[in-house]
């Protein structure tokens, strides 16, 4: 049976994940990608309080389609946005809120894997563009932040229950399964180009 | 007579279909991707696709959050009256509040949604008359995560098919995990920088199982795609078998002192539709029959 991470995230248990692991997450995760990340250190630097805690959190890179449906909000399709287009902000953004996860999809960059490693946070996989499957993990909606930002960059506050499966892809300890594709890759990529006729 | 209603209702249907129903050839691609994945993380992520597919025709739901932006090819009989830009903008209004899709369409200095996904030149319209008595359109919902991987190059003549081949093989490189692969690779060679975008985009209208009609193009796209395939990106940019599920090419006659080399990024997900409306308001939905 595959390991289930219960929400928020102690540095014990984010730093006992495995590399390739797969995982199931329950409990509250915050969704929140470009616009939350650039709001959140603004806020941090004007000294201002944020609507959410992000400590120990579970921060998911994804920009969904709500319903509303009288006052109660519904995931229809939530599936993992780009992770790397935070990679510039991931950093410092681990190192001031200190999530204890952060699920999305593709990867991100050594600057992240090394505040993981410092801070203890994991990068979890969820398979992109399976958004309905992710959906299904979101068992109800308890709330949204800075919806002013618009439906897809607003903070929406899940509730999720059997959400996943999720890779470890990148662990607390400096690994990462995305530096481990793309070494062997650049090997692969010989073939590659010989079967192209490229010198 | 067609009227603007039969155009709106029309592409709300097509918008419906297109999102939550992918087309025979990407779906077959992903089940034989899924088939082929031997090691665990790699066949993971295909099975997630593979039952992510069966929900959200189950569900009727999109299958992915990220419904694009709404990129229309319509192409009209000679004597049309009836205002088809106005239905298919009016029917993308209606679509995002009944399928419901995302509001993806911003300002792109200001950043403002107006939560509807229309707004200046969005939808996007390519316009053609056909010789035919029905009104086609075609609409591509393609996301973001695979779009901003797409480039532009614009190569001379003496780099020539080497320059071809390194540029797209470098920009496959360049993408990695990022356009959610396996990936559907649209080419355009030729014409100018902007109709070779333009044609890269085209190329990804035909089903990825039927080659060009041009067997030299044709073997230009055997050749990249079984070289792509090698690289091991694979499923998500996990690692494993698959890194592209297929790639076509259009190509238009260019300048002789230029060489321009379109690149369109399609994620898995290669969502497009076709409705084709008749002049009794009949409606026929080619790529969604099955």
């Amino acid at each position: 049976m595959p390991k289930v991470l219960k929400t928020p995230l102690s540095e014990e248990v984010v730093r006992g994940l495995k590399l390739g692991e797969t995982v199931y997450m329950e409990g509250v995760v915050y969704t929140g990608r470009d616009e939350v990340h650039l709001h959140a250190l603004e806020y941090l630097e004007k000294g201002k309080k944020l609507p959410v805690e992000f400590k120990g959190c579970a921060l998911f890179h994804c920009g969904p389609i709500m319903r509303k449906t009288g006052d109660k909000w519904q995931a229809v399709a939530a599936g993992p946005t780009t992770s790397s287009r935070m990679n510039s902000l991931e950093p410092l953004f681990i190192e001031k809120f200190r999530p204890g996860a952060i699920i999305g999809k593709g990867g991100m960059s050594q600057p992240t894997v090394d505040a993981m490693k410092t801070y203890g946070c994991v990068y979890l996989a969820i398979t992109g563009g399976a958004a309905v499957l992710a959906a299904q993990g979101i068992k109800s909606v308890s709330g949204v932040e800075w919806f002013e930002l618009g439906m897809p960059e607003a903070i929406w506050i899940l509730n999720t229950g059997n959400f996943g499966p999720l890779t470890v892809a990148m662990d607390a300890h400096g690994n990462s399964l995305y530096a481990e594709v793309n070494a062997k890759v650049k090997e692969n990529e010989k073939k590659a180009r010989q079967r192209l006729g490229l010198a | 007579m067609v009227t603007e209603e039969d155009i709106q209702n029309a592409t709300v249907e097509l918008l419906r279909k297109t999102v939550v129903k992918l087309p025979a050839d990407v779906e077959e691609a992903l089940r034989k991707a899924y088939a082929s994945e031997t090691d665990e993380v790699p066949r993971m992520q295909m099975k997630t696709i593979v039952d992510n597919i069966d929900m959200a025709l189950k569900g009727n739901t999109p299958m992915c959050q990220d419904t694009g932006v709404t990129i229309f090819y319509a192409a009209l009989p000679k004597d049309c009256k009836v205002d088809v830009e106005k239905g298919i903008v009016e029917g993308v209004r209606k679509a995002t509040k009944e399928v419901p899709l995302r509001p993806n369409a911003v300002h792109p200095l200001t950043r403002k949604n107006p939560g509807d996904n229309v707004g200046e030149r969005m939808p996007f319209i390519n316009w053609k008359v056909h010789g035919k008595d029905y009104i086609e359109i075609t609409v591509m919902t393609k996301g973001a995560g695979s779009e901003n991987m797409s480039q532009l190059a614009m190569l001379t003549p003496t780099q020539g098919l080497k320059g071809i081949k390194e540029f797209i093989l470098g920009a496959v490189l360049k993408a990695g995990s990022n356009p959610c692969p396996p990936t559907i690779l649209g080419i355009g060679l030729g014409g100018s920088s902007d109709i070779a975008m333009k044609l890269a985009k085209e190329a990804l209208l035909r089903p990825i199982n039927q080659r060009h009609k041009d067997p030299e193009i044709a073997k230009l796209e055997t050749d990249l795609l079984e070289a792509i395939n090698m690289l091991g990106i694979g499923p998500m940019g996990l690692g494993g078998k698959t890194t592209c599920l297929g790639l076509n090419i259009e190509y238009a006659y260019c300048h002789t002192a230029s060489l321009p080399v379109g690149l369109n990024v399609q994620c898995w997900a290669g969502r497009r539709g076709t409705v084709r409306i008749y002049p009794d308001g009949r409606t026929a939905y080619p790529t969604h029959e099955r």
